[in-house]
């Protein structure tokens, strides 16, 4: 198995950078909007891009999300219309799938290797935690692309480390209960459910839900090794392309105000 | 711990839900066995379907029916439950274990409205804060039930995602869960969802077929030849077969809603016409694209307007042990009136599908065959919408 993304994330922890992990929703808000984030986004301080593939019942995300997979499928986005941007583009970052187990069920096998040929490094599953499908997490993580798991914090320490073993490329760690979504506050239990993870964890962590300004890219890349913006960049796309970039140089800023 | 085997149906059934809800199921699946050995908890629950819902349920010979399809048909009659459903069966039970576990806010979602009713209708006798999702079309289209659930102190929200019916409220119900399933509990409606739902749910509804089998015993003095039930996620269907998957003398048909045909892309037949796919935490026949994108479904009744159905279906289906067939919106239409008209027992559109399929099938009985039909509700809820399709069926008619 390739580690490219893992590495890609260590180096940047050795150089003393904060990863910004940017997700994008494909084909949001239209094809070439997306071509242009994809192109665009590593000069303007992205390290890890996440390619959300829309699907029709996103039941882990909020209504930026959602409304954005929604346009998206509308204009006929599908995985492997996600997989010819990437190809087209060949971002000079790594690109992570983002995906409900469904499209990729239905893209059949292969799916995975049409991926790494496009130039995707990993994949992410919102719906298919660690041990509940043993045979199709085999398929996902045994193949080509690092295989990104999540921990929530509702996971339990013992579940924690079971999540750090199976997964690779970097443990996602959903800063707070809920579905995607931009938020006011950080989590009071944030600190808490990093250092407990991070006892457990060789990989990179990156932080993520809620993560929409300067102030908490700071506070949460203080803590973790990268930290993950979604609702926020998917709403300032909807305005425009330029809006997007502004904020993902805003959170580079911010978080390299914090390298040491 | 990990999803074992007794999370599956065969292939079917999983728990496919984001990380967040795993310790929420994991716990509620002990809390369930700890309650269901706790004579306390199954006396209390056995007191209230005594004593609130009214159950045993009755077993209705149909003699006017019987001489239509020629066979002796046998009605079980849930819509006689308090709330006119067998969506109570489960919504009790589930509203009574989340007691238990000390949450003190119940979500639930809703299609036709009936489990929505039943669910409110437990809270507010158990004291519990409930909030009920249900797709603004579905409101539009069954407007006595939420305010059913208004009086009863039920907050119904409306979902406007999607296609604004039972998908997209169990979509939103679920969106709700992942925040706050350290309070509160999610009780969902059929046979669906992730482990432990399916099993959970079937095993409260269990007490359907358990009391027909001994019925028709005491009553008939032998098995039905065949039991039949509509199914949309299955929840009726599943509570009439379990008790009788053993008996494998008697034939299992679930009767699927084909809307305006089941090659119209118009219908909700999972089973008919699906491909396994996941969707709401569980593995099954799903509707859908070739990219895996759900299909929306359609029925002319709102409980059965869903695009996947139980995984117990789906594997009682492969395993040949159960069959599937489907009936359209315009030939339920006519089981709603036959039924009405020869029994004096007006039924669910939902159950009019099943009746429909038993008046279809006229001649593939003999006189000495018994048909048990789950009557699964009353059509009250129905009865101005068929009102508005006989007046426009008559228009067209002209």
């Amino acid at each position: 198995m390739t580690r490219a993304l893992t590495d890609h994330l260590v180096e940047c922890r050795a150089l003393g950078r904060r990863a910004l992990v940017c997700y994008v929703t494909a084909g949001h808000p239209d094809p070439a909007a997306s071509l242009r984030l994809l192109r665009e986004l590593p000069a303007a301080g992205a390290d890890v891009i996440e390619l959300g593939v829309p699907f029709s019942d996103p039941l882990a995300d909020g209504p930026v999300i959602q409304a954005s997979s929604q346009r998206a499928l509308e204009q006929g986005m599908t995985l492997d219309g996600a997989l010819a941007l990437v190809s087209e583009v060949r971002p000079s970052v790594p690109v992570v799938l983002f995906s409900y187990l469904n499209p990729l069920l239905a893209a059949g096998q292969q799916v995975l290797a049409r991926a790494a040929d496009a130039g995707v490094q990993g994949v992410l599953v919102t719906d298919l935690p660690v041990g509940m499908d043993p045979e199709r997490e085999a398929w996902l993580g045994g193949g080509p692309l690092e295989f990104v798991r999540l921990v929530a914090p509702t996971t339990p320490l013992a579940r924690m480390a079971e999540i750090a073993k199976h997964g690779s490329g970097f443990v996602y760690l959903i800063s707070r209960l809920g579905v995607t979504g931009m938020q006011s506050q950080i989590a009071a239990d944030l600190p808490r459910s990093l250092a407990e993870l991070r006892s457990v964890c060789a990989l990179p962590i990156c932080v993520g839900f809620g993560i929409s300004d300067a102030g908490q890219a700071r506070e949460i890349g203080a803590m973790a090794d990268g930290i993950v913006v979604g609702s926020a960049l998917v709403k300032a796309a909807d305005s425009s392309v330029d809006d997007a970039l502004v904020l993902v140089r805003e959170l580079r800023a911010a978080l390299d105000s914090l390298a040491s | 711990m990990a999803a074992g085997d007794s999370d599956r149906f065969g292939a079917f059934g999983g728990r496919y839900v984001p990380e967040t809800l795993v310790p929420a199921l994991e716990a509620l699946e002990v809390a369930l066995a700890e309650a269901l050995a706790d004579p306390e908890f199954v006396t209390e629950l056995d007191q209230v379907l005594q004593h609130y819902v009214g159950r045993p349920s009755l077993l209705t010979e149909a003699p006017r029916l019987s001489e239509e399809v020629g066979v002796t048909v046998w009605l079980k009659r849930e819509d006689l439950n308090h709330t006119g459903a067998h969506k109570i069966n489960n919504s009790y039970a589930q509203a009574l274990l989340g007691k238990r576990m000390g949450k003190r806010r119940i979500i639930a979602e809703t299609g036709a409205g009936q489990h929505g009713v039943a669910t409110a209708t437990a809270c507010a006798r158990l004291g519990l804060e409930c909030v009920v999702y249900m797709g603004e079309e579905d409101m539009r289209r069954q407007q006595l039930n939420v305010f059913r659930m208004q009086l009863m102190g039920t907050t119904v929200v409306p979902v406007t995602s999607g296609t604004r019916t039972l998908k997209d409220a169990t979509s939103e119900a679920i969106r709700d869960w992942v925040g706050t399933s350290t309070h509160s509990h999610y009780i969902i409606g059929s046979v669906v969802g992730p482990a432990p739902f399916p099993r959970m749910v079937r095993d409260f509804q269990a007490i359907i077929g358990r009391e027909a089998r001994a019925q028709m015993l005491a009553r008939a003095g032998r098995l039905p030849t065949s039991v039949v039930a509509c199914v949309g996620g299955g929840s009726n269907a599943m509570g009439i077969f379990h008790a009788f998957v053993d008996d494998q003398a008697v034939e299992l048909i679930g009767v699927e809603a084909a809307g305006e045909g089941v090659e119209s892309g118009r219908h909700a037949a999972s089973l008919t016409k699906g491909v396994p796919g996941v969707l709401h935490g569980f593995l099954s026949y799903l509707l859908q694209d070739a990219h895996g994108q759900i299909h929306p479904a359609h029925s002319i009744s709102a409980g059965l307007d869903y695009p996947g159905v139980g995984p117990e279906h789906a594997f009682l289906r492969d395993s040949g042990r159960a069959t599937y067939v489907s009936v359209t919106d315009e030939a339920a239409l006519a089981g709603f009136e036959l039924l009405s008209r020869l029994e004096g027992i007006i039924p669910a559109l939902e159950t009019s599908h099943a009746v429909a399929w038993i008046a279809g099938a006229r001649g593939r009985w003999s006189r000495d065959d018994a048909v048990l039909l789950c009557v699964s509700g009353r059509g009250d809820k129905d009865v101005s919408q068929v009102a508005d399709l006989i007046a426009a069926r008559a228009a067209g008619d002209t």
